[in-house]
């Protein structure tokens, strides 16, 4: 790989007095380049798609990021040798261009750069501390055109200074009673402008109807038309109500995010009070104020549901920005129970391998290497507990076949508009979507081949089960098939060249 | 009479679809077995949601690998207690699951009078629910 593009001459200055002489070095040269240097276990590594600036070489460019995110500032400094600076350096350790991009093609020159960490740079239990230096200041740093986040190794020693999810998907089912099947759900819409009592309406119906959990929208919080506490009171009664009709344990996400952690935790503890299972909150609300929520859900017995608001502001986006699977990582240590993580065959982004990706990310105790999905490390979860993932937007019963068959059964599908929209009203929409989920899981475990067969199970039960026949006469032929913007840059081998 | 969609207690897997034939629960167990579960047969005459500890019909039955052997425990279990809910449930012994996989019912008594909810009325508009299981007012073995 001797191209110009991709290696400058500099060499790290060994020379105590030379190096620590005033003035500006290359990164490369300060030591922040470590082509032979190999990752302990307890190092924590981060890959970077990089997009250097015109006439930077990738492992100048590299090791800048090496540099900015952990000891690094822009000319040298005396004070280095005060410390053990060889540890805390970040050491780029390996520059490949990625595949697809550069000359003769519609990108230009992209590489990923690994980057390895020593555990000792972060603070144990801390999501903020960790982001501040691997996406800080680095990401505004002149020498790199772009920069993404593709993934990360979390080291077993520093997972287990985190909690992890409050409940878990094992603790989740037992707590719910509810076994061997996706969960069903709904988000309540309109959104915004119902009461209190108008929203409760709809929780009841969907819960009655067959579902297992209703939501709320994650910009629903205390406004004009409707205040907290008065949501929380009647989405208790719905949830209640619907309990006895059922014989189930059913549930309300009640989003308790608020303009502070104080009344956050208030909302909370209202939740509480009331008998709820669950409690909801948006990423908006920051790393902090997520693992404070994690902390206060283990303490209380309380499923925690996360919704993704804001993600797509930076995860969306190829060259910049990063990649969906990190903040699924950073999720479980941080100790939510739910997330949303794509459907692949609904109205928001997602490529079938890349959401594979981020569903075993969150589902899985151990990960090997996979870069078809976009894994490019083996990551032992330590015991940490498995978060839910939640699909959400633009499904409907008549996917049911494609959803259990990229999906599996530890999810939540949430059929909002396909619950509530339904012709012969809400009770009858989440009929049809129960019918249809109970009815495919039922032909996958008898051995069907539902991925071809799945259209003509579903209208078997519709003979019998009119709410799906109505679903399936409405929304049957609804697809959504746009390219993805975010599918994985590999090659057949690790290394790949252009 | 209960007030749902199919009037009925919904819960397990398979509580939609109309009730499942000895040839579907044996193509379930076959299921079970191939992904190595065991499988147990628990029964109730209080389907309260939260009543987590149905009486089991035995242990689970981890050492009957045959579908045709827990059919016949399955078919026991219902003679004996013909009128009260009957589950089969899957274990998975797997390091990070080691939890229930898989559970559905298999019996049901002829009429299901369903639970009502009992409010309690507290501070400013609280309110405590208690679901009550109108069947449970008898004795235990007396309720359907």
């Amino acid at each position: 790989m001797s191209n110009d593009a991709m290696t400058s001459d500099d060499k790290q200055i060994t020379d105590g007095k030379k190096r620590y002489a005033s003035g500006v070095l290359k990164y490369k040269q300060m030591g922040y380049w470590q082509p032979d240097y190999v990752p302990k276990d307890t190092d924590l590594i981060a890959l970077f798609r990089i997009t250097p600036q015109e006439g930077v070489p990738a492992d100048e460019c590299a090791a800048a990021v090496a540099g900015e995110s952990s000891t690094a500032t822009w000319t040298v400094v005396w004070t280095d040798r005060l410390t053990a600076c060889e540890l805390y350096r970040a050491k780029a350790y390996r520059v490949d261009p990625v595949p697809n991009t550069g000359p003769g093609t519609k990108t230009e020159q992209q590489y990923f750069a690994y980057i390895a960490y020593d555990l000792d740079l972060f603070e144990p239990g801390s999501i903020a501390n960790m982001t501040a230096s691997i996406i800080g200041n680095v990401f505004g740093f002149k020498a790199v055109k772009a920069l993404r986040l593709e993934d990360m190794r979390i080291p077993v020693a520093y997972l287990k200074t985190f909690q992890g999810p409050a409940t878990g998907i094992v603790v989740e089912r037992e707590r719910l009673d509810k076994f061997g099947r996706p969960l069903l759900g709904a988000t309540t819409k309109p959104k915004l402008g119902l009461s209190g009592r108008n929203y409760g309406r709809v929780v009841y119906e969907a819960l009655k109807g067959g579902l297992d959990f209703v939501k709320d929208d994650e910009n629903i919080n205390s406004q004009p038309f409707m205040h907290w506490r008065d949501r929380f009171l009647y989405c208790m009664e719905a949830v209640n109500r619907a309990s006895a009709a059922t014989g189930e344990v059913k549930g309300h996400y009640l989003n308790v995010t608020a303009g502070t952690m104080d009344e956050m935790i208030a909302r909370a503890e209202f939740a509480k009070s009331l008998g709820s299972i669950i409690i909801m909150i948006d990423l908006v609300i920051g790393y902090t104020a997520i693992q404070t929520m994690a902390v206060w859900a283990r303490k209380n017995d309380m499923i925690l549901h996360l919704h993704r608001a804001g993600n797509s502001t930076y995860s969306r986006q190829k060259n910049h920005g990063m990649n969906f699977r990190v903040i699924c990582k950073w999720m479980r240590m941080a100790g939510v129970d739910h997330i949303h993580a794509g459907t692949v065959v609904g109205k928001l982004e997602g490529d079938p391998l890349m959401i594979k990706g981020f569903y075993d990310t969150l589902r899985e105790t151990h990960t090997p290497q996979s870069l078809e999905t976009g894994l490019f490390f083996e990551q032992d979860w330590a015991s940490l507990n498995k978060v839910m993932p939640v699909a959400s937007g633009g499904i409907h019963a008549g996917q049911m076949h494609q959803l259990l068959t990229y999906l599996g059964d530890d999810v939540v599908l949430q059929f909002g508009g396909g619950t509530i929209g339904h012709p012969q009203g809400i009770q009858a929409g989440a009929t049809a979507n129960r019918v249809a989920l109970e009815a495919m899981v039922l032909a996958r475990n008898e051995g069907r081949d539902i991925w071809n067969e799945g259209p003509q199970i579903l209208r078997d039960a519709a003979k019998w089960c009119t709410p799906l026949k109505q679903a399936l006469d409405v929304w049957g032929d609804v697809t959504f098939n746009y390219e993805s913007t975010d599918t994985a840059d590999y090659a057949p081998t690790a290394t790949a060249s252009v | 009479m209960m007030t749902n969609s199919n009037q009925r207690v919904t819960q397990g897997q398979f509580s939609f679809l109309p009730d499942l034939t000895d040839t579907q629960i044996t193509a379930q167990l076959e299921y079970a077995l191939k992904k190595g579960w065991a499988i147990g047969i628990e029964y109730t005459d209080d389907p309260h949601p939260r009543n987590t500890y149905w009486e089991m019909f035995g242990n689970p039955l981890f050492d009957l690998r045959d579908p045709a052997g827990i059919l016949m425990e399955i078919n026991s279990c219902r003679k004996t207690f013909p009128s009260h809910y009957i589950r089969v449930t899957a274990f998975d012994a797997t390091r990070g699951v080691e939890s229930p996989t898989m559970s559905y019912i298999v019996n049901r008594p002829a009429k299901e009078p369903g639970f009502g909810l009992v409010r309690q009325e507290v501070d400013n508009r609280s309110i405590r629910y208690t679901v009550h299981s109108y069947a449970t007012d008898k004795p235990e073995g007396e309720r359907y």
